[in-house]
C-alpha cells in the first residue's frame, strides 16, 4: 500500500488514540512531577479595643494569581514517586534496618498502601492465570468428549461470569456469600460456627477474590482451548493408542505440544486483565484487606479532594509494571514481524 | 474426539464418562446458578433474599407472600427503574454503547485495513504501540483527561465519554480488525486493482462486504467493553449523567443505609437481562472472536 494511502486510511484512528491516549499520557507524566499549589497565608495584627490578635488566613488573591501563572503546580521532581503513599523509600529503608529476617521486612513493608497493592495484584495474577488455563483446559477436554447436541447450551451458560460485567458479576457473588445470603449461610452450616464471615478476614477475602478470578476467566481460556481441540491431528492420536498410549500420555504428549500457542496467547491475555483488577474489590467491598494498582489511582482520583498528582504517580507506576510484564512478549513480536526488505 | 476412543475396558470408559460429565455439570452449575438465583430472589422481598431464618424462604418467597399476597413482586423492579430513575441510566447506556460501536468500527475498519495491507516498518511500530495501548488500564488515562475536561467544561457529559471510550477501544479494535483482515487474500484486493479500481474503491466494494461477518463480532466487543465499563464512565460522568454500571455502583452505598437492597438487586438483574439476550443471539460470533486472536497464533 502506498504511503500517502496508507495515511489517509490511518488518520482518523491515529488521531483519536493521539489525542486521547498518548496526550493523556503525557498530561500524566507532567502531573505526577507536579504538586497543588499551597495556599498563601499572610498574618495581620487586628486590634480592637480589648487589645491585638494575630490571624493568619489565606490570601486568595495571591494565592488565585499563582494558580492562574503556574497551572501545573509546584515543579517537585521525583518527589511524589519516592513519598510515603508512593515508592515510600525512607520507610523502606527505615524497615530494612530494623528488622531481624526478611520476613518481618515483607510484613512490614505491606502495610505502606502502594506495596499492599502491589503484593495483592501480583498474588491475584499470578494464582488466578494458572488455575484458569489447567481448569479450563480441563473443561475443554471434557466439552470436546461428550455428546454434540449438549455443546451449544454448555458453551452458552459458560459465557455467562465472562461476559457479564465483571462489576456485577462480583456483586451476585457478593450477596450470596453474606453471611445471609445461600453460600455464606452453607458454609457456616458446614464449618458449624455460626460467626463465620467471608469478609471479616484478609486471607478469606483474598480466597473469594481469587475465586471470583477464576470463575470470571475460565470461560475464556476454556472457549479458546475448545477451538483449539478441533484441529487437534487425528492420525497421531491414532498412532498413539495403538502404541498404546493412555489419555493422560496422549494429553502430554500430542495435545498440549499442539495447543501451546494458544496457551501462550491466552496466559498473555490473563496477564493483561489481572494485573488491572478493579471491579470485583469494588464490588466485593473488600477495599480494607485487598487494594490493588487500580484500586488506588481509582481511590485517589475520586471523592471530594481529587488528588491529581498521587493518582498520576500511581498511573505512571502501573505502566511501568504492565510494560516489564509484557517485556518478552514485545521482543517475541519483534523478532516474528516479517518485514518488507 | 480423545475419550471417545476405543478403550479395550469398557468399564473404565463408562467410569471416566460419568466423572468427564459430572466435572461438566459441575461447571455449567458453578457458572449459571448465580444468575438464576439472584434472577429469582429479585422478585422477593429482602427478608426473603438474605433469608437468615431458613433459606427455602428465597425459594418459596414465604415473607413476600405474607407482605404483598403473592411469593412474587416487583417492587425492586418500581423502585430501581421508577423511585430511583434507573430509566434514564438505561437510556445513556443505550446511546454510549450506540455511538461507541458505530465509531470505533468507522474508523477501527479503516485502520486496521491500512495495517493489514502495509509491512513497512512503521506498521509494525503502530501495532507495538496499540499492544502496549492495550495492556495498559484505562484508568491510568483518567488523570491525564480530568484537568483538561474540567478547564474546557467538557466534563460529566456523555458526547466526551463517547469519544474517550473509542479511542481506548482502538487498540482492542485494531487488533481484533487486522486479524480478521489478515484471513482475506491480498489478492482480492489486487484484482480489484487491476480491474481499474483505487484502493478506496477496493476496499469499499470488494474488501468491506466479505468483511461483515469480522465487523459484526468486533462490534459485539466494542459494544461489550462499553457497556461493562466501570472505571472511566464513573469517572467521567456527572451524577444525572450515569450510564448504568456506575448507577448500580452508587446505588450500593445509598441503599444499604436505606434498606433497599432490592432496588439494587433488580437494577442488576435489568443491567444483565442485555447480556443475556446478547449471548443467546450471538453465541457463535462471541466464540470466534474470542477464538480468532489466537488461532492466528
Amino acid at each position: 500500500m502506498k504511503h500517502r494511502t496508507f495515511f489517509w486510511f490511518i488518520l482518523p484512528t491515529f488521531l483519536a488514540m493521539f489525542f486521547f491516549i498518548t496526550l493523556p499520557i503525557i498530561s500524566v507524566v507532567i502531573q505526577s512531577l507536579h504538586t497543588p499549589h499551597e495556599n498563601i497565608l499572610v498574618t495581620v495584627e487586628n486590634c480592637d479595643p480589648f487589645g491585638c490578635k494575630k490571624v493568619t488566613s489565606i490570601d486568595h488573591d495571591a494565592t488565585k494569581n499563582l494558580k492562574s501563572e503556574n497551572p501545573l503546580g509546584k515543579f517537585v521532581g521525583l518527589d511524589i514517586y519516592f513519598d510515603r503513599g508512593h515508592l515510600a523509600l525512607k520507610q523502606v529503608r527505615e524497615h530494612w534496618n530494623n528488622s531481624e529476617d526478611i520476613s518481618k521486612f515483607l510484613s512490614l513493608i505491606t502495610d505502606l498502601p502502594l506495596y499492599k497493592a502491589i503484593f495483592f495484584t501480583l498474588t491475584f495474577t499470578f494464582t488466578v492465570t494458572p488455575i484458569m488455563l489447567i481448569l479450563g483446559l480441563l473443561i475443554a477436554l471434557g466439552v470436546n468428549s461428550i455428546n454434540k447436541k449438549l455443546k451449544g447450551l454448555i458453551i452458552f451458560f459458560s459465557l455467562l461470569p465472562m461476559i457479564v460485567t465483571p462489576l456485577i458479576g462480583s456483586i451476585i457473588l457478593f450477596w450470596m456469600i453474606d453471611s445471609r445470603g445461600i453460600v455464606g449461610n452453607l458454609l457456616q452450616i458446614l464449618f458449624e460456627d455460626p460467626n463465620l464471615s467471608l469478609k471479616a478476614s484478609t486471607s478469606l477475602t483474598w480466597i473469594t477474590l481469587i475465586i471470583y478470578g477464576v470463575w470470571h476467566a475460565i470461560p475464556f481460556s476454556f472457549i479458546v482451548f475448545y477451538a483449539g481441540l478441533q484441529t487437534l491431528p487425528k492420525d497421531q492420536i491414532e498412532s498413539a493408542q495403538i502404541d498404546g498410549a493412555n489419555t493422560f500420555q496422549q494429553t502430554i504428549h500430542i495435545i498440549i505440544p499442539h495447543i501451546m500457542p494458544l496457551i501462550t496467547f491466552v496466559t498473555l491475555m490473563q496477564l493483561m486483565d489481572n494485573f488491572r483488577v478493579f471491579e470485583p474489590i469494588i464490588g466485593f467491598n473488600a477495599e480494607a484487606h485487598a487494594t490493588s494498582l487500580s484500586w488506588i489511582i481509582f481511590n485517589d482520583l475520586g471523592g471530594e479532594t481529587r488528588q491529581l498528582s498521587a493518582a498520576a504517580t500511581s498511573s505512571i507506576l502501573t505502566i511501568f509494571g504492565i510494560v516489564i510484564l509484557l517485556l518478552p512478549v514485545l521482543i517475541k513480536t519483534w523478532k516474528e514481524f516479517d518485514f518488507k526488505k | 474426539m480423545i475419550f471417545n476412543s476405543k478403550i479395550n475396558n469398557k468399564h473404565n470408559n463408562n467410569l471416566s464418562k460419568i466423572i468427564i460429565y459430572f466435572l461438566i455439570f459441575l461447571w455449567v452449575f458453578l457458572a449459571a446458578f448465580p444468575f438464576i438465583w439472584t434472577f429469582w430472589g429479585s422478585f422477593k422481598v429482602e427478608l426473603d433474599f438474605f433469608s437468615i431464618a431458613n433459606w427455602t424462604n428465597a425459594i418459596t418467597g414465604k415473607n413476600t407472600e405474607q407482605t404483598y399476597g403473592s411469593p412474587f413482586t416487583f417492587v425492586g423492579y418500581h423502585g430501581a427503574w421508577v423511585q430511583e430513575d434507573f430509566w434514564k441510566a438505561f437510556i445513556n447506556t443505550s446511546l454510549v454503547c450506540f455511538f461507541v460501536v458505530m465509531t470505533s468500527l468507522t474508523i477501527g475498519t479503516l485502520g486496521a485495513y491500512a495495517l493489514s495491507r502495509s509491512n513497512y516498518k512503521y506498521t509494525f511500530w503502530l501495532l507495538i504501540i496499540a499492544l502496549i495501548f492495550r495492556a495498559m488500564p484505562p484508568i491510568t488515562l483518567v488523570a491525564g483527561y480530568l484537568p483538561p475536561f474540567f478547564e474546557w467544561n467538557l466534563w460529566g457529559i456523555l458526547p466526551t465519554t463517547i469519544i474517550v471510550l473509542v479511542s481506548i477501544n482502538q487498540p482492542f479494535t485494531l487488533w481484533m480488525l487486522h486479524s480478521f483482515f489478515q484471513n482475506i487474500p491480498k489478492e482480492l484486493d489486487e484484482s480489484a486493482k487491476v480491474d481499474g479500481c483505487s484502493q478506496y474503491q477496493a476496499f469499499g466494494h470488494v474488501i468491506v462486504p466479505v468483511m461483515w461477518p469480522g465487523i459484526i463480532t468486533t462490534g459485539l466487543f466494542s459494544f461489550l467493553l462499553a457497556y461493562n465499563d466501570f472505571a472511566v464512565t464513573s469517572m467521567l460522568l456527572s451524577d444525572e449523567n450515569r450510564t448504568m454500571i456506575p448507577k448500580i455502583a452508587a446505588f450500593l452505598g445509598t441503599t444499604y443505609t436505606e434498606g433497599n437492597v432490592m432496588f439494587a438487586v433488580a437494577a442488576v438483574v435489568s443491567a444483565t437481562v442485555p447480556l443475556f439476550i446478547l449471548i443467546m443471539f450471538f453465541q457463535t460470533k462471541i466464540v470466534s472472536g474470542l477464538t480468532q486472536g489466537a488461532v492466528k497464533g
